[in-house]
């Protein structure tokens, strides 16, 4: 059977793959982000995963404001890399995996959970940077890719309780698949930061460190704390974090951290990163 | 017709884009989203005012797109990742626009996020500020 392996909640910041983009890994601005996931990029190397679910947002990229799926799941064969305003990154398009989408879709929903079923769709950088950040820049990506795009643009996003819920229902549906495949589902965007209005630039360590324990030790206190506390305690944009509580749920109650970085800045966030084997 | 005030409302310096707020900002929002194709952001930069009118927004909508006036963008409906499109077609990136909503220039603002970000002293809420 298909089996998640691991998580991975990184920080999903699009003025980092800009930095690889444009060759500018090096400068000293950047050199302590890419240091960070050096350990990342040899573990995923060696880990060799078949899928990777990403669980991300779009930032009125593939989404206009004509429909907003609070769920959407990629169900498409490929999805093309969108031009945000300055062309699109130069990055390999996505390769999906339709058949164990669509089994997930139907498993989803008759465990309640009703997706939203995407079958054309771009992508953008909430989903292409992290693959920059643990795959590095290959011809090809060595994976491929279920998107999950969760609306945390327009307030309420689900809340953490909900995705953490969903996170349980998706490694239901990937256990449900008959197939010998190695599973990592990622948790992306966050982490304290703030991009709009006189406020912009709030970051919050103390927030930062102590969601970054809780998700190894102490998942369901995470999965209690309320849309106003991200949003008030972490800055306007932090709701991103609930999508790691996705990922969180799907791993199970045991974990193993193997890997945690966090730096001040990235642009105008808090980058945060980790790696949990489930048990 | 009316609601009570949301609590996330006593956050400082801050518009959450809520139900309400896109409501009002469909239009202006949809302006933004097209900026996405390169033919329509030099359209755009040759006649902004031609080019504003193809979209029903209110006239503090177009106003506030002309003069760059952006936390007034905010908080007639624009949402921060649409809003900065319109900053990306003046080939400016996402930090000039946030330090402009800061009030800051540019340098102040990579400092301030080079030596850790705003603190949340005093930015945590309007009636911790008044007590």
């Amino acid at each position: 059977m298909a089996r998640i392996i691991a998580g991975i909640g990184t920080s999903h910041t699009p003025a980092i793959g800009a930095a690889v983009d444009n060759g500018k890994t090096g400068e000293p601005y950047w050199t302590p982000v890419f240091k960070g996931y050096e350990p990342s990029k040899k573990w995923m190397a060696e880990t060799a995963p078949d899928v990777a679910i990403i669980v991300y947002n779009d930032h009125v990229n593939a989404f206009d404001f004509k429909i907003i799926p609070t769920f959407g799941l990629g169900c498409a064969a490929e999805f093309p890399i969108a031009d945000e305003g300055w062309g699109a990154r130069p990055v390999p398009a996505v390769q999906g995996y339709p058949e164990l989408a669509a089994h997930m879709v139907q498993s989803l929903v008759l465990d309640e959970f009703d997706m939203t079923i995407v079958n054309e769709m771009q992508v953008d950088h909430g989903l292409t940077v992290p693959l920059t950040l643990l795959f590095g820049q290959p011809q090809a990506w060595p994976v491929r890719v279920i998107p999950l795009a969760v609306n945390v643009v327009q307030y309420p996003a689900p809340t953490g309780h909900r995705c953490y819920m969903l996170g349980k229902a998706i490694k239901k549906a990937v256990e449900s698949w008959d197939e010998e495949l190695k599973v990592v589902i990622f948790g992306t965007g966050g982490m304290s930061h703030q991009i709009q209005g006189p406020r912009a630039g709030l970051i919050n360590k103390e927030f930062d460190k102590a969601f970054l324990d809780g998700l190894t030790r102490d998942p369901e206190r995470l999965a209690q704390i309320p849309p106003l506390e991200y949003l008030r305690d972490a800055g306007a944009e932090a709701i991103e974090l609930v999508m790691w509580l996705m990922m969180r749920g799907a791993l199970g109650e045991r974990v193993r951290e193997v890997h945690r970085f966090y730096h001040v800045p990235a642009s105008s966030t808090g980058v945060g990163h980790i790696i949990l084997e489930t048990a | 017709m009316s609601k009570q005030p949301e609590e996330y409302e006593d956050i400082p310096g801050t518009w959450v884009f809520d139900a309400q707020r896109a409501r009002k900002g469909y239009h202006l929002n949809a302006f933004f989203y097209s900026l996405m194709k390169a033919e329509n952001r030099a359209e755009f930069l040759a006649d902004e005012h031609k080019y504003l009118e193809k979209f029903p927004m209110t006239e503090a909508q177009r106003d506030a797109v002309m003069k760059r006036a952006w936390n007034t963008l905010l908080e007639l409906g624009g949402v921060s990742y649409a809003i900065v499109k319109l900053a990306f077609t003046d080939k400016k990136s996402y930090q000039h626009m946030a330090s402009k909503m800061a009030g800051v220039s540019e340098s102040d603002y990579v400092n301030m996020m080079l030596s850790g970000g705003r603190s949340l002293d005093g930015w945590r809420s309007k009636s911790e500020r008044r007590s």
